[in-house]
């Protein structure tokens, strides 16, 4: 018979072994410097932890094997049929990155007034203080109380990202593409985003980015800024990604991200938010729709260590044919971050009874004066509303998509740009059309 | 125009008949009054004509214009022209009630093999129809029937019609939950749909929504099945004497 620190143990030695197996499989990459050291502290930090393993409780819901194994499991490229790419009318300064390698020649010319975007590989040559600073920082700091050591091997071995310093108000979105060539490309992309005191800066990022894809985006919001983050995954179905958010927010900053993913048979999104200063704003959003063979993830943490700080986690998710979507979203809220204002809403609609929704929502509170309110819950479609709308002529399909929207409009509603919302609003209903033929 | 012949329904959840054979022809350019005490089954005919789910037909035919409504999803008997007013209108929290206006009207159109109408006269028709119920803008902005008042919610039911045209209007207890004016709107509203190319089904428990809308026809419905029927007087002996009177008559 195993003994409980038996198997405990096992665990443990799992979690270790996984690592060596992936490590024997991976440089680091060249170069001195700074971000060499960078790579070297986060490499010690994760063999002392291994990478993820089934049996971890932060891991539950969701198994980490193919995103933790040495090679990925090949991801065919998917045929878009000629679909316009999203965010295609909005103006905005173009990076992209093929199977996480950035692209020059695909890319705009990265001058935008009041914005320092360099390339990662680039930054280790030179010393870019602020940068040196960030990288891997809030990265370690997230690592506490639930280690997240896929963003650990990202800290250590991305090979590629960009480095974003705001100083201004940016006049036009930065928008990230991720475009997927190889079926067996493996990416690990880290991007860095400082915004100063004051500054205002919007990123897009849409794409399938690689087979398999790990990336972690660290952003500092300094007091005053505003950051807004808006994400559309969706295309390839095959591919899997892990992804982490790693924000601080300081004094009367706001720090807003949204997230849209459709396909995916694999996806684990992390958002990790501390609140550094009094009065700030962070909202962290997202709508997914997932049809048969799909598994989606959303992890989110944050942390109120200031007061009168407003946070909101609002998770939508569409799930049919055997969909499984998951929410582990929790609001901690430490001594003396009085007059919190927490809300957190994770809502599943099922389409069918083979489709599951599994959520863990968590409020640990250490103030008195808070004002923090969480649900979750889990429905069909409403059957008096689709006989309703059917009634007055609009056929089942076209119906429930009406419905369908409805449910995620509250996620959605989080974007604040409106000519963003409207692309992001055309792309689901396309979607949803075509998902019906 | 609407023909139900020997309609027998029971629930398919329980072995329940609720319908036990309705008889009824409404003509075209005519309209027809349904009365009948609480649990007659006046909200289940109109439910099973227009397609909801959860009720079997046992026996008996319902037609349109000739065509069996009874076989078709409940959009196609909308497209075919068949519309009800709900009892109980359905709020649909997150659709905008111009949203659901427009994919419903256009959503009829292809199906009749229209084109679809242009934004700006929809725009123009759903305006026009709206101030003639005296609803205010904001009514249309906000999600369907949500925190719309009873009155309110019946107020939308007729501006539905209004701007679906359909040819055959069935209307369940309209009437409750208005005020004295906002009835006159609503009989108005239907009165300027009544032409000879349309039926009204009108069920109602009064005879003042009957003062508005005079109908051609009174049924009297009780235990499933037409027992009764006459002229607009007999809507007014219900008034006066209730439905006392049915107990020696159907026994
Ligand atoms: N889904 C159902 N489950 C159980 N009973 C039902 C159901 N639908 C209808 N009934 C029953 O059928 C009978 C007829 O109901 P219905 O709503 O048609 O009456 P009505 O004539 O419209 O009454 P009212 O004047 O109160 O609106 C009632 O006894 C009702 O309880
Ligand atoms: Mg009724």
């Amino acid at each position: 018979m195993a003994t409980p620190t038996r198997v405990k143990q096992q665990a443990l030695q799992a979690k270790h072994d996984a690592l060596d197996a992936r490590l024997a499989a991976m440089t680091m990459p060249a170069g001195g410097g700074w971000i060499a050291s960078a790579r070297n502290a986060a490499l010690t930090r994760l063999r002392e932890t291994g990478l993820p393993h089934k049996r971890d409780e932060y891991w539950k819901y969701t198994d980490p094997a193919t995103l933790v194994q040495p090679e990925p499991v090949p991801a065919a490229l998917l045929d878009d049929g000629g679909e316009a790419p999203v965010f295609g009318e909005i103006d905005r300064i173009k990076l992209v990155f093929v199977d996480g390698v950035f692209d020059s020649d695909k890319s705009d010319d990265p001058s935008l007034a009041g914005v320092e975007i360099e390339r990662l590989e680039e930054a280790s040559t030179r010393d870019i203080h602020w940068a040196r600073d960030l990288y891997g920082t809030l990265e370690a700091q997230g690592q506490s109380p639930v280690r997240r050591p896929l963003a650990t091997l990202n800290t250590a071995f991305a090979t590629d990202g960009v480095l974003i310093r705001v100083t201004g108000k940016a006049e036009k979105p930065v928008s990230l593409i991720y475009l997927h060539k190889s079926d067996t490309s493996d990416a690990i992309l880290h991007h860095c985003i400082k915004v100063e005191s004051g500054a205002e800066l919007t990123v897009l990022e849409n794409g399938p980015a690689a087979a398999r894809f790990n990336k972690v985006m660290e952003v500092d919001v300094a007091e005053g800024g505003t950051f807004h983050h808006v994400r559309a995954q969706g295309r390839d179905h095959e591919r899997r990604a892990a992804t982490h958010i790693f924000a601080q927010v300081a004094r009367e900053a706001t720090f807003k991200s949204f997230t849209l993913t459709a396909n995916g048979v694999l996806t684990r999104n992390e958002v990790i938010v501390e609140f550094t200063g009094d009065d700030a704003v962070a909202h962290v959003a997202g709508a997914c729709l997932g049809d048969g063979d799909f598994h989606h993830d959303d992890t989110v943490f944050v942390t109120h260590d200031a007061e009168r700080c407003e946070s909101r986690q609002v998770f939508k998710k569409v799930l049919r044919n055997g969909a499984i979507g998951v929410f582990q979203g929790k609001i901690l809220v430490q001594p003396g971050a009085q007059k919190t204002d927490g809300y957190q809403i994770s809502q599943s609609l099922l389409l069918d009874e083979d489709s599951q929704f599994l959520a863990k929502p968590e409020l640990e509170i250490y103030a008195d004066d808070v004002a923090c309110s969480h649900g979750s819950t889990s429905g069909a479609i409403d059957e008096e509303g689709l006989f309703y709308l059917r009634s007055r002529g609009i056929p089942e399909g076209p119906a429930t998509d009406l419905m369908t929207l409805a449910f995620l409009a509250e996620a959605i509603e989080e974007i604040d740009d409106a000519e963003i919302a409207a692309d992001i609003t055309a792309r689901l209903e396309a979607w949803l059309a075509r998902r019906r033929r | 125009m609407l023909d139900i012949k020997n309609l027998h329904v029971k629930l398919e959840e329980e072995d329940k008949e609720i319908l036990k054979g309705v008889d009824l022809s409404v003509e075209a350019g005519k309209v027809h009054a349904i009365m009948g005490p609480n649990g007659s089954g006046k909200s289940t005919l109109s439910y099973v004509l227009s397609g909801r789910d959860g009720y079997v037909v046992t026996d008996g035919s319902a037609t349109l214009e000739g065509a069996d409504i009874l076989s078709m999803d409940p959009e196609e008997r909308a497209a075919a022209g068949l519309f009800l007013a709900f009892q109980y209108p359905v709020e649909i929290p997150g659709v905008g009630n111009m949203t659901f206006l427009r994919t419903a009207v256009n959503a009829q159109r292809k199906a009749r093999g229209e084109d679809e109408i242009s934004a700006a006269d929809f725009l123009k028709l759903v305006r026009e129809k709206a101030k003639e119920l005296r609803m205010d803008q904001d009514m249309l902005k906000r999600p369907v029937n949500v925190g719309f008042s009873g009155g309110e919610k019946k107020r939308n039911e007729i501006l539905q019609m209004a701007i679906l045209q359909p040819r055959m209007c069935i209307l369940d207890e309209t009437d409750s939950g208005l005020d004295v004016d906002a009835m006159k709107l609503v009989a108005d509203g239907v009165n300027a749909l009544r032409d000879a190319g349309r039926g009204f089904l009108v069920i109602t428990h009064y005879q003042r929504l009957l003062d508005h809308i005079v109908p051609d026809v009174v049924h009297i419905m009780s235990g499933g099945r037409i027992v009764q029927t006459g002229g607009p007087e007999l809507a007014r002996q219900v008034e006066e004497e209730g439905y006392g009177h049915l107990n020696e008559e159907t026994a």
